[in-house]
Formats: C-alpha cells, sequence, structure tokens
C-alpha cells in the first residue's frame, strides 16, 4: 500500500474580496515594480502566450485567446477582450524555479590543486503574474522535489521564496485542459499571495473587473496600499460564476483510477502501440510543469585546467538519462514512454505523495503529433479491460 | 583524483578532405577567437586549407571532412587511417554521405551524360557514401556545416581524455531549452526537429523557420511517425515527405528508409 498523498499546497483562509477595476491593473502591477521586483507575466513571443519579464499591463496580451488541441495551438481573437483568458502557456513557471541550463561551479586545477567555486545563487525578487491553479500545484509538486526537508536545492529554494505570486482563477477551458479530473483547478486554491478573477465587461456596458483576494501576509500589506473597496455580494458571485463555468466547459479528462491502473499494466501491448507515434522527443517533458530530470555536464578549456560543471533540463525520452554501464535500460520507445506516464500518474504518488501531473495540458498541445495522455491511459485502461 | 597525463610533445592534428564543400574545415579556421589556443595545445600538421606546409604522419588525431565519391576516395581514406591515431569525421558528407549522395537514389551515369561534354574524363562512384562504410571512425560529428563550437569540443575532449559532451537527442530539447515555441505546434510549419540530432543552437525554428535536418538523425528516431503527421496534419503529399528526409543526410539509414517509403 504506497502511504496516503500530502497536501501539495497550504490552503489559508483567503481575505474578502475586493474589487479592481480592469483599468486599475496597471496600478497594481505598479505597487509590485516599486517593491523592486521584477514582473514575469503572459507576453506574445513565437505565435503563443509564453511567461516572460513585462514592464507593465501593455505587455500582458489583451483581447487574445488560445486556441489549443493534440499538436496544434494558434493565438486567436478573444470574444471577451480579456487579459487572462488564455490558458495553459507555452512554457511554464519551472523556466524560472528551474532553469534549463544553471552552472553549478567552476573547477580550477593549479599545483596539484583542485579549487571549486560555486557561483552565486541567482534569486532575483519576482513577481510571478497569471499564475493559473494548475500552476500553483506544480510550483507545490516541485517544492517536494527541490525542497523537501531531506533534500533541498538551495537555488530552487531561494527563487521560490523571493517570487511573489499572482494567481488568476481561470475564465476559459482550453482546448487540451484537464484540471478538473486532476482536482488540481480551475480555481486557485491556495499557494498564493494574491488571486484575481477577472471579469470581462458586460453587454450592458458595465465596465470589466476583477475581484482580488489575499492569501498571504505579504498579499495583505500589498492590499492595503492599493485603496479598494470590498467587492460586492453580486460582483463575488458573478466572478465565481466564470471559474465554475469553465470547470463545467472542460472537455478532456484524465481516468479516476491511473495510478492504480497504469501499475497494474506494466506489460500493456498498448505501450508498443503508443511507442509507434511517439517521436521520444522530450517536447512532452520539457513542457511538463513537474518534469525536474536534469543532466550534469562537464566541460573543460584546452588546457584542461579550468572546467565547468552545468545542469541541463534532461528528459527520460533519451537513451542518455537510463545510461548505466552496458548501456541504457530502456531502449525502446514503448519502455520509455511507459516509464514516463507511470512516473508521472502513479509512482510520483509513492515518491513524492502526489501525482506528478496538475491537467495543464502541455503535454498534450506541445507534442508534435499531439499524443494525448489521457487518451493513452484510458487506452491502457480499456485494452486492459477488453473493451 | 589524478589526471591523465599529457605527452611532452603536442599531439599532431590533421584535416582531411574528401567529396566536399570545404565548409566543415572552414569551421576549424573560423573558430577566431580559439584558434590560437587550439594552434598551442596541437601541432597542425597536415591542413591544406590553413598551409601548404605539411608534417609528415602519423597523426594523433585526424579530422576528415567529405565523403567517398571516387575510386580515388576509396584508396585514400585507408592511408589516411593508417596514419591516424584517432579518426573523427566532420560534417554530413563524412557521416552520411552528404548532399552527393543523392546520387545513389539515381542513375550517376545519366547524370555524367547529361552534366558533362567529355563524360569519359569523369571517374566517380555509382553511390556517395560516409567514411564508416569504408573504414573504422572513433568518433562522428554532425552538421552541415558543423558547429564550430562542437569540433572544439570533441578535439578538446580528446586532448583531455574524456568524452565529448555531444548529445545525440532531439533539437526539441535545445528548443525547449532555449524557449523556443515549437513552430510546428505553434505555427503549423513542418520541422524536421522530433528525428534531428540537436547541435546547431537551433538556428532555424528561433527564427520562425522548420528545422531542415542540417544535423541528421537523433538517436532512434522515430520517421515514420513524424512524415504521417506532416501528410495527415500539415498537408504534405508523398514527394514532398520525401524531399524532407532526402536532405544533405538523405543516405543516413533512417532517412533513406523513410524517404524510399515515399517514393
Amino acid at each position: 500500500m504506497p502511504p496516503p498523498d500530502t497536501p501539495v499546497v497550504p490552503s489559508p483562509t483567503p481575505t474578502p474580496a475586493l474589487r479592481l477595476d480592469a483599468g486599475r491593473l496597471p496600478h497594481l502591477l505598479a505597487v509590485l515594480t516599486a517593491d523592486g521586483r521584477e514582473l514575469i507575466g503572459p507576453v506574445v513571443s513565437g505565435g503563443a502566450i509564453v511567461y516572460g519579464p513585462i514592464t507593465g499591463a501593455d505587455d500582458l496580451p489583451k483581447g487574445l485567446v488560445d486556441d489549443q488541441a493534440p499538436g496544434r495551438y494558434r493565438l486567436v481573437a478573444g470574444e471577451s477582450g480579456t487579459y487572462f483568458d488564455h490558458v495553459a502557456t507555452a512554457n511554464s513557471w519551472k523556466t524560472f524555479l528551474f532553469p534549463p541550463e544553471q552552472k553549478i561551479c567552476d573547477i580550477a586545477h593549479a599545483d596539484g590543486a583542485l579549487t571549486v567555486t560555486a557561483p552565486p545563487v541567482d534569486a532575483p525578487a519576482r513577481a510571478f503574474i497569471g499564475v493559473r491553479a494548475c500552476d500553483l500545484r506544480a510550483m507545490g509538486i516541485l517544492g517536494k522535489v527541490f525542497d523537501n526537508g531531506d533534500f533541498a536545492d538551495p537555488a530552487y529554494a531561494a527563487r521560490r521564496r523571493n517570487a511573489l505570486i499572482v494567481a488568476v482563477n481561470c475564465g476559459r477551458a482550453g482546448g487540451t485542459c484537464f484540471c478538473t479530473s486532476m482536482g488540481t483547478g480551475p480555481k486557485a486554491d491556495g499557494g498564493y499571495d494574491l488571486a484575481l478573477t477577472e471579469v470581462p465587461a458586460g453587454g450592458d456596458g458595465a465596465p470589466a473587473y476583477f475581484t482580488l483576494v489575499a492569501g498571504s501576509d505579504a498579499g495583505r500589506r500589498i492590499l492595503d496600499r492599493l485603496d479598494l473597496n470590498r467587492a460586492t455580494a453580486a460582483e463575488v458571485e458573478t466572478a465565481a460564476a466564470r471559474v465554475a463555468a469553465c470547470a463545467d466547459s472542460m472537455g478532456r479528462e484524465m481516468i479516476a483510477d491511473a495510478a492504480e491502473m497504469l501499475g497494474d499494466n506494466l506489460d500493456s501491448p498498448h505501450w508498443q502501440t503508443v511507442a509507434e507515434r511517439c517521436l521520444n522527443c522530450a517536447n512532452c517533458t520539457m513542457a511538463c510543469p513537474t518534469c525536474f530530470c536534469s543532466t550534469v555536464e562537464d566541460v573543460t578549456d584546452l588546457t584542461g585546467d579550468n572546467a565547468e560543471r552545468w545542469r541541463k533540463w534532461d528528459s527520460c525520452f533519451t537513451l542518455d538519462h537510463s545510461y548505466m554501464h552496458g548501456g541504457s535500460l530502456r531502449r525502446s520507445g514503448a519502455a520509455r514512454y511507459r516509464q514516463w506516464i507511470t512516473h508521472k500518474l502513479a509512482h510520483w504518488h509513492d515518491q513524492f505523495g502526489t501525482s506528478g501531473c496538475t491537467g495543464c495540458g502541455r503535454c498534450i498541445t506541445w507534442c508534435p503529433v499531439g499524443i494525448d495522455i489521457t487518451e493513452e491511459a484510458r487506452a491502457v485502461r480499456d485494452r486492459a479491460a477488453g473493451t | 583524483m589524478t589526471r591523465a597525463k599529457r605527452k611532452p610533445a603536442r599531439p599532431k592534428l590533421a584535416v582531411w578532405k574528401f567529396s566536399s564543400c570545404d565548409g566543415c574545415q572552414l569551421s576549424l579556421l573560423d573558430c577566431e577567437d580559439e584558434l590560437l589556443e587550439v594552434a598551442e595545445a596541437v601541432e597542425i600538421a597536415y591542413f591544406l586549407e590553413a598551409t601548404r606546409a605539411e608534417v609528415k604522419g602519423p597523426y594523433d588525431i585526424s579530422l576528415v571532412e567529405g565523403s567517398i565519391s571516387t575510386p580515388h576516395d576509396a584508396e585514400r581514406i585507408h592511408k589516411v587511417r593508417r596514419q591516424s591515431r584517432v579518426l573523427i569525421t566532420i560534417g554530413a558528407c563524412a557521416t552520411a554521405g552528404g548532399i552527393q549522395a543523392l546520387r545513389n537514389f539515381a542513375d550517376v551515369e545519366e547524370f555524367i551524360r547529361a552534366v558533362y561534354a567529355e563524360p569519359k574524363f569523369i571517374s566517380t562512384l555509382g553511390r556517395s557514401t560516409p567514411i564508416s562504410h569504408h573504414v573504422p571512425v572513433d568518433f562522428e560529428l554532425y552538421g552541415c556545416p558543423i558547429d564550430k563550437y562542437q569540433l572544439l569540443e570533441v578535439i578538446n575532449a580528446h586532448l583531455n581524455v574524456r568524452k565529448p559532451v555531444i548529445p545525440n537527442h532531439s533539437q526539441c530539447i535545445d528548443c525547449k531549452r532555449a524557449g523556443t515555441v515549437c513552430v510546428m505546434v505553434g505555427q503549423g510549419i513542418a520541422c524536421m526537429g522530433p528525428v534531428t540530432q540537436a547541435g546547431c543552437g537551433n538556428l532555424c525554428p528561433s527564427r520562425g523557420r522548420g528545422c531542415y535536418a542540417c544535423f541528421g538523425p537523433k538517436e532512434t528516431p522515430n520517421t515514420a511517425s513524424l512524415a504521417k503527421w506532416f501528410q495527415n496534419e500539415l498537408g504534405d503529399d508523398h514527394r514532398t515527405v520525401r524531399d524532407r528526409f532526402r536532405g544533405v543526410s538523405a543516405f543516413s539509414e533512417s532517412f533513406r528508409k523513410e524517404s524510399e517509403a515515399h517514393d
């Protein structure tokens, strides 16, 4: 029997909701900037919305939404002119908390001795703008990996600690989202400093606004500086209804018993079926907000007296990942896909007390051939059941 | 920790050209900032593109550019191998036969008659083949042209008796690490990245173009699945799919098989 799952994100009681006129969003961002925080939020880049540095609300993808499907992503004009009706971004917050390439140390050789110097921890004060419920869960999961008491990556912990989280409850479900079935969204239930719910302008000329709550002392101190009125009961209800409608309209879902079922079907013929499509290109693992594997590379200068050690994102889809003396353990595409999905959905529970999946759908959208983790889990189950 | 002892004399480096455009050996000269360091670390003993001066073999490291496409090439590569302690092939020609291996899918005699006024002066083989089809190769560096930093890394690793850090993984991993949004998913542009080995620094996708597979097939490439996606989702016909796989690495085994499946 695996140990029961443990909480991933704290669930504090939020403050009563305030109302922030949509036109005053720049004011909120200015307050965060005034505190010396670098703002990271959604921006358009390379035909998609990604998280990246922003200077203010003008950089946000206002009016744009993302049309996402397996292996397909397009930006289109939204109907509601909102800031945050796009869903999961092309990259994830992992990029900022666990950078793709980090130098671990310099090693110098002189007079028969080695000197190892670690670079200073790079953990700037930042505010993460527009963090979704699924991504809050992902940060909680990464915290269990990189900062769990027994093991702590000080750089990860410092970057997470120095980031103020401004969450956004989703008002629209994307084509590959399945957070409701994972119990991870679309409403942020903790782990944030501030949480916004966006309500677009009404057809009757009512202006767009946000409801805004704080989930931490840091968040409360920011609210105190904004001079906002309490949201009316009707405004709170309208905002909540939007998030509820988002949950109801989510078209994709993960099967309920994925963890146990996958563990029972390690010899399923379906692994070979999916391997015929899987490119083992590693896009799913790179896009995943919780995949944390890395490789360590040493490079030397030509004299051999100076070396650098780098940590870079790696993937269980490469042969090197399982390379041990004598060769790679997972040579077939079937073995590699099985490793990924069973770890993500099943064995993660044993290892970290939670699923490794947040239902964000990035692995589905960014798979170049549109392999859908929810469909593959279902297919393994159905083949086992003979249906 | 002990270090491998360097020989007192500098190792001798030779650069050999076979059927090729010279672009890969030019990458060595292109190491402008690092070239003096390289010249200090090794004795550049034979490198006709850089100097007519020749130091006799044997050589510690031979960099071989180009494919075997003439009877003369086929004979000469054995001489090079005999004189070389370590033989490293550089570039798509040397590792896969190069663009000139397109002849392998056609009748070379027909080409000769069509192109040359005096076909009798042409002495060529029916196929252009990689160096590894003729002699044992110690390391293959992909690319058309190769990446100069990868070349430096391979030389460096051999000098320091360690494994070169040259990943065999997909182009996609480098795109994702660099934060380049996938052009195929995001814009519907056909991209060979998922079956192509990284190494160029995601040159094309970072500029909004699909990967042309200059760096040849990655480890365990699933060409059939990608080809199917090109056809079913991006609207490629068979000929287009064939031509995507029939580039500078056309004669690598996996790309050859895939292109032939669309002939």
